[in-house]
């Protein structure tokens, strides 16, 4: 990933097409059929060996595509493609700017992590997995390319029913039970999505995101306040997949139930919630929205507080390795927002400098807690990978998750914010460095507190993944791409500034979406 | 005929809401579809509602609905349905490993 985005600026000046070059548009269209068609290929056929090389092959495949793409969104234009050539306001269509690129990118690379960690066994409980597997990628790169709001809800349905099956994969009593409970909730998350976009659509006649945003702007009062619902709304169903308090309380449920190849995938699931986010509150609802100006701005700002509050608590309050990931992801997601609430350019980019590290610090450490729950692998190797992944997903120095925070704090304006983020950042960190350390001692120098009793009688794990020792291979790559993106920082972090810029001049991307040339 | 629409949607989001916070996972699944309808009928009312005037723009002009609310409405039942097949499915599955239909898998109550 990173030999890529190294070497971005020489190659943008070397390659000879620019952002309007049919070719470069209808590779944008592969993110989304690639796996596609693979979970198609991969249902038709019996053998594991085949699936796993769709599987695989797909998510390496996509991490070339999805690298090159970014090289592409970095040379500053949009890119636009049109399903089925209609012109622009009519067609469906999908839209590729710098933050799109990047999470593209990320999802590349956390389902090639987990698309290898899956292979030792677990995808071996039926014969579904790799399918469900690449619709959920289909999924998320749908969400991340969806240039209207009903795309983005089909994308939404397309990840959410590819991770219902998923999470519930291998059936044991606990998948069961918080399966059960994470699908109710998000079915009744979908009720609201599709209500916030009837009130968006009846009083803007739109679902494109670029039209959207520049009739929003010119509602009259009474009819902005409808609209102004429609979008709160849709936040509250942005917030439920990104995890914000109050609507976090599923999230260690259900990560923690799942097979640790899957939650490692889930880690950037929460982030689909985010970019949505991201995308209403600087894209529809910005600072130029007229009467919906800065909507999301009040909201965003003590919720991402409270969840990284909550994250941190519900970290220092577990004592299964699991649950302590699956919180300390909450508390990421809310450092980023709390970052990106801030408004200015510094802290946009600074939160998505740190949602690229996190996630994939996330990813490693739920690979490694279920590797360091296996007592019969060598456990010296396994401690130092969980002591380098609490490291990584703790934000300490040397990784990137430091220089992440560092960007955080720095990014704050001088004003009553400022006591308000060090404390809730710097708390929040001390509290996960006394929970990972809390944990890694009673795992590795001998269990000082008893191992957390199960309520159900525990159905064993199926006795293919437990012959296979899980391999220390996949996190340990995901770790070294950490190092990869420290050593790379500035690259990053000067491409993080500079998709911060796009996303703050949102007038740019929307002319260059409705301008697009083309159409019948 | 908005009355009635905008009372229709009311008890069909009002029951279903109900019916979802209850206990057991087939109340909840009733709940949901009841909800799904509601929603639909929501979005469906979101495009103005007009009676006996098709979904197309004619060459002569004239009145017309507007179709895209409509193929909304489409998208969703088709996604709606799928949705429900999984969670019975899911149900089903739940009472065989837990014996009971309660939503966190406890045992029933005695009578």
């Amino acid at each position: 990933m990173i030999a890529t985005a190294f070497s971005a600026e020489l190659l943008s000046r070397l390659a000879p097409t620019s952002g309007h070059d049919a070719f470069a548009r209808d590779l944008l269209v592969l993110p989304m059929l690639l796996p596609l068609a693979a979970a198609c290929l991969s249902v038709l056929s019996s053998s594991l060996l085949w699936r796993r090389t769709l599987m695989l092959g797909t998510t390496v495949l996509l991490v070339a595509v999805s690298g090159w793409l970014l090289l592409m969104a970095d040379l500053g234009h949009v890119l636009v493609y049109r399903l089925g050539n209609w012109p622009v306001p009519v067609a469906i269509v999908l839209s590729l700017d710098r933050l799109s690129a990047l999470l593209l990118l990320l999802t590349a690379v956390v389902a090639t992590g987990s698309a290898w960690a899956a292979l030792r066994g677990d995808d071996q409980h039926g014969p579904y997995f790799h399918a469900a597997f690449l619709l959920l990628i289909a999924g998320v790169n749908g969400a991340f390319l969806a240039g209207d709001l009903f795309n983005l809800f089909v994308s939404f349905e397309l990840l959410l029913i590819a991770s219902y099956g998923l999470l519930v994969f291998g059936a044991t009593p606990t998948r069961v039970r918080s399966g059960v409970h994470y699908v109710v909730l998000n079915l009744v998350g979908s009720s609201i999505f599709l209500v916030g976009i009837g009130m968006l659509y009846s009083v803007t006649g739109t679902l494109n995101l670029a039209e959207l945003a520049q009739r929003v702007a010119l509602l009259d009062a009474p009819s902005a306040a409808f609209a102004r619902s429609g979008a709160l709304l849709l936040f509250v169903v942005f917030a439920l997949k990104a995890a914000l308090v109050p609507f976090s309380f599923w999230l260690p449920a259900a990560y923690s139930a799942a097979s640790p190849p899957v939650a490692a995938l889930f880690a950037i699931l929460t982030k689909v919630g985010v970019y949505a986010i991201v995308r209403m509150h600087t894209f529809v609802v910005g600072t130029d929205a007229g009467h919906s100006a800065d909507l999301y701005g009040d909201w965003l700002w003590p919720m991402a507080l409270l969840t990284v509050g909550f994250g941190a608590l519900a970290a220092v309050g577990t004592r299964s390795v699991r649950r302590l990931q699956s919180a300390l992801l909450v508390m990421s997601v809310g450092t980023m927002l709390a970052s990106m609430a801030i408004g200015s350019e510094a802290g946009l980019a600074a939160g998505l400098f740190y949602l690229v590290h996190s996630t994939i610090a996330a990813a490693a450490m739920f690979l490694i807690a279920a590797l360091s729950e296996q007592r019969d692998t060598p456990r010296r190797w396994t401690g130092l990978l969980f002591f380098a992944g609490a490291v990584a997903v703790a934000g300490l120095p040397p990784l990137s998750g430091f220089l992440g925070k560092v960007l955080i704090l720095q990014a704050l304006p001088v004003d009553g914010r400022l006591p308000v983020m060090w404390t809730v950042v710097l708390g929040s960190s001390l509290l996960a460095v006394i929970a990972l350390s809390r944990r890694g001692a009673a795992l590795f120098w001998g269990a000082v507190e008893a191992p957390e009793t199960p309520t159900l009688p525990r159905i064993s794990e199926p006795r293919s993944a437990r012959r296979a020792p899980l391999s220390r291979v996949p996190p340990t790559a995901l770790l070294l791409v950490l190092v990869v993106l420290t050593v790379g920082a500035g690259t990053l972090s000067n491409y993080t500034h500079r998709t911060a810029q796009q996303l703050l001049a949102p007038g740019h991307i929307r002319s260059q979406i409705l301008n697009t040339p083309g159409g019948r | 005929m908005n009355l009635l629409l905008a009372s229709a949607i009311a008890v069909l989001i009002g029951s279903g809401a109900y019916l979802v916070l209850r206990a057991r996972l087939f109340t909840v699944l009733l709940g949901l579809m009841l909800m799904g309808y509601g929603v639909n009928l929501f979005l469906l009312a979101m495009g103005r509602v007009r009676v006996l005037v098709p979904p197309i723009i004619r060459d002569a002009g004239g009145p017309y609905a507007d179709p895209l609310p409509q193929a909304l409405v489409l998208t969703a039942i088709v996604i709606g349905f799928g949705m429900t097949a999984f969670l019975l499915a899911l149900a089903v599955r739940s009472r065989a490993v837990f014996g009971s239909d309660h939503v966190d898998g406890l045992a029933d109550a005695p009578p």
